[in-house]
């Protein structure tokens, strides 16, 4: 029995239903007990005066790599958990590109019991498409499920067969998960290291030109609509992907897509002096993506915010650009740079941001969370959106430390974090205080 | 040390036309030093030079070599394997190693685009690049900036094509950097396969045939065609290649003035460039190859912090 909690005076947002005022939060038995203004506390209450600060549903993202298991040194599921706990999450979903790949049951239970010994943000599985991610036999869907899957992805490597793919759709039906792709048609893109287009041209760079996404993603929204399957599709980077996402939601397709915080907010011109913590996969694009992405992401025809956070080693990063990996760490900025960018930006209003950093996200996957209704789990998180920080990769907590935003000046982030009523994170409250 | 070029060389896109008219001045007096019996000055005596090269190069590691020996600077040539190992760990680990043994410049070759920068970034040394990938081959362009001069007397307002396969090639980045700086106007000509996106928007007129280019040009520089680049796909046959795009005898008596030849070597006679216009009268090509020697001594001269007013006096040096 843990002590009640009241959260008192913030600014209560809960995109689940519309609400947005000044009031208090009650979380009892690992719950939201009550939502309103002036509740008193009960006896023995842990009370925390979170006036000035912003209380909503934790975040949720459908988009992360924690290396666990195969390359604990850049990432292990507990660290990743505690970096997401620090960056606002209270639940992430796990890409199943481990070594061993995740995709049998076995597999699975081992990351949810390395989540559950872990304690901090809820870390769900998503299962391996095809066996070893090799692209040829579906993985036991099923099992995985069972064993606490969410959903099922090859992300990493796109599914190149259009037969896997249709069957993929078809056979997650039975289970009612999403099947998640990374668009990225393989001949087009092959060794591509960023944009194609005049930055690549300047740099002496391959490029990968957005055609290589779009094509897929046109073909995944097909078989969507030939199998009646939801189709999840990951990071999304162009404009013309977008639009072929807006058509096929007009048309009712069972389509959800996710934008990174890097891709709303960094160019290909990033590439210019070769930083290498400027190549992702899929890569910076132009400024007129970006403008198209915010827009999506505005009116919902990109769902959701994921941080596609993949760490990485220093010395595998410290080499030169075609030599590097793809990926960012992105777990403790997703936040700061969303609200500084997009919400102190104009772009979006803080209620639709956490819209998209936790309802929406929560609801595309079908996981608990993403709300503050009475009775609903109390994953919660209390955000600071007027402190300035700057990102120092030596105090993040991931075990990586390659992130882009190195430096900036950011506004915004979390100040307490809490995991079915538990404290998963709290922000070290300034010397002095 | 900064110099009057900065630290390093990696290309010409962050040069501005001063400076890059200071190099090529600064080359002139060094030219004649290789016509000497005794072809030394003492200008670089005392620096030590290392020659790193991570992919295969006979020519540019020559002119180099030569450079550097007839400045009196102590050289020594690595010649390393890029694919055996963590290129980017090799780099750096081997550049770190040179490092303390005391060296003041690196030349360096590498086959991944961004190289020559990623090592400046990282070492005290003056690093220039000797071609980094498909980015830049700042002294090659150099050298065929002074060619031109000679040959023609300006730069300014000349019509130069870069012939071929401009995709893959770091000698036309380079090159398009250095004439559009100088105020030549610059094309390109060669099939869409092999052209990067966006030319264009560099400032460069696009030919899709070669008569036209041909008709344009005062100056052709003959890109060589990388006989792998068939087995990508690019191109179907080098047979076809040659009929299409190569820089034939006929096709340039067809022009209305004569067109001055370049190529940065080495030649696939028959393929990209016909072996009458490669060894005919307005052929620099040969030229070319003398003026590396130049270009890179200038280079080497203000980036060990050679003062260009003196570039006459140490010329006079050894004398």
């Amino acid at each position: 029995m843990t002590r009640p909690l009241l959260l008192s005076g913030g600014r209560v947002i809960d995109p689940s239903r519309g609400f947005d005022q000044t009031a208090d939060v009650l979380i009892q038995d690992g719950k939201i007990a009550a939502v309103k203004p002036g509740l008193g506390a009960p006896d023995g209450a842990d009370v925390r005066d979170v006036r000035g600060q912003v209380v909503a549903p934790g975040l949720v993202d459908l988009h992360v790599h924690l290396r666990e298991p195969g390359n604990e040194d850049v990432e292990t599921i507990a660290t990743g958990a505690r970096a997401a706990a620090a960056g606002g999450f209270s639940a992430v979903c796990a890409m199943p590109n481990t070594d061993p790949v995740t995709d049998n049951q076995a597999a699975v239970g081992f990351i949810v019991r390395q989540s559950a010994r872990a304690g901090l943000t809820r870390v769900y599985p998503i299962g391996a498409i095809s066996v070893g991610q090799r692209g040829e036999r579906l993985s036991e869907f099923g099992e995985m499920v069972g064993a606490g899957a969410v959903a099922v992805s090859d992300d990493g490597k796109p599914v190149v067969s259009s037969h896997l793919m249709r069957t993929a759709l078809e056979y997650a039906r039975t289970f009612e998960i999403p099947v998640a792709d990374h668009c990225e048609e393989p001949t087009l893109a092959s060794g591509g290291v960023m944009h194609e287009g005049l930055v690549s041209t300047r740099l002496g760079l391959k490029g990968m030109p957005a055609a290589a996404e779009e094509i897929m993603v046109g073909r995944d929204i097909l078989l969507a609509q030939l199998t009646g399957g939801h189709v999840h599709l990951c990071h999304v980077s162009t404009r013309g992907s977008v639009d072929l996402i807006r058509r096929a939601k007009e048309q009712g397709i069972r389509v959800t897509a996710e934008v990174t915080p890097h891709h709303l907010t960094l160019t290909d011109r990033a590439c210019e002096t070769y930083d290498t913590h400027a190549k992702m996969n899929p890569p910076l694009r132009e400024a007129a993506d970006i403008a198209a992405l915010r827009q999506a992401l505005k009116e919902g025809v990109i769902d959701c915010v994921a941080s596609d956070h993949a760490p990485h080693a220093y010395d595998a990063k410290e080499a030169a650009f075609d030599d590097a990996p793809f990926g960012i760490i992105g777990l403790e900025t997703a936040f700061g740079v969303a609200h500084t960018e997009l919400v102190l930006g104009g772009v979006l209003s803080l209620p639709e941001l956490i819209a998209r950093m936790s309802t929406t996200p929560a609801t595309v996957f079908r996981l608990p969370g993403g709300t503050l209704q009475t009775g609903a789990v109390a994953d919660v998180v209390v955000l600071d959106p007027a402190t300035r920080w700057t990102v120092d990769p030596a105090t993040l907590l991931s075990k990586s430390r390659n992130t882009p935003f190195a430096g900036r000046t950011l506004t915004g982030r979390a100040a307490l974090t809490l995991v079915g009523g538990a404290i998963v994170y709290q922000v070290e409250a300034p010397a002095g205080r | 040390m900064t110099t009057a070029l900065g630290k390093d060389l990696v290309g010409l896109e962050r040069l501005s036309p001063d400076q890059i008219r200071l190099i090529l001045d600064t080359a002139e007096p060094f030219k004649e030093v290789s016509e000497r019996p005794i072809k030394k000055v003492p200008a670089l005596r005392g620096k030590t030079i290392v020659n790193l090269f991570f992919e295969a190069s006979t020519r540019t590691r020559i002119s180099f070599e030569f450079a550097e020996k007839r400045l009196s600077a102590d050289t020594v040539n690595v010649a390393a394997s890029g694919s055996a190992v963590q290129k980017g760990e090799t780099l750096v680990d081997t550049a770190r190693n040179l490092e303390a043994m005391r060296i003041d410049m690196v030349v360096i070759r590498h086959p991944s685009s961004g190289a020559a920068e990623f090592l400046g970034n990282r070492i005290r040394s003056n690093v220039i690049s000797a071609g980094d990938g498909k980015h830049e081959h700042p002294t090659q362009a150099l050298l065929d900036l002074l060619t031109i001069r000679d040959k023609h007397g300006k730069i300014a307002g000349l019509k130069v094509v870069l012939v071929g396969d401009v995709l893959h090639s770091r000698v036309a980045r380079s090159n398009i950097w250095g004439l559009s700086k100088l105020g030549a106007e610059v094309g390109v000509c060669g099939p869409d396969t092999l052209m990067p996106r966006g030319i264009e928007e560099l400032g460069v007129c696009r030919f899709r045939r070669i008569e036209e280019a041909i008709e344009w040009a005062d100056v052709l520089n003959v890109l060589r065609l990388q006989l792998e680049r068939m087995e990508m796909g690019f191109i179907p046959s080098v047979r076809e290649y040659y009929r299409v795009f190569g820089v034939t005898l006929e096709r340039l008596e067809k022009a209305p003035r004569a067109l001055t030849i370049m190529h940065p070597g080495p030649m696939n006679r028959g393929v990209e460039i016909d072996s009458r216009v490669a060894d005919g009268p307005h052929s620099v090509i040969l030229d070319q190859v003398t003026n590396g020697v130049a270009v890179r001594m200038a280079v080497l001269y203000l980036l060990a912090g050679g003062r260009p007013e003196l570039a006459d006096a140490a010329q006079r040096g050894a004398e």
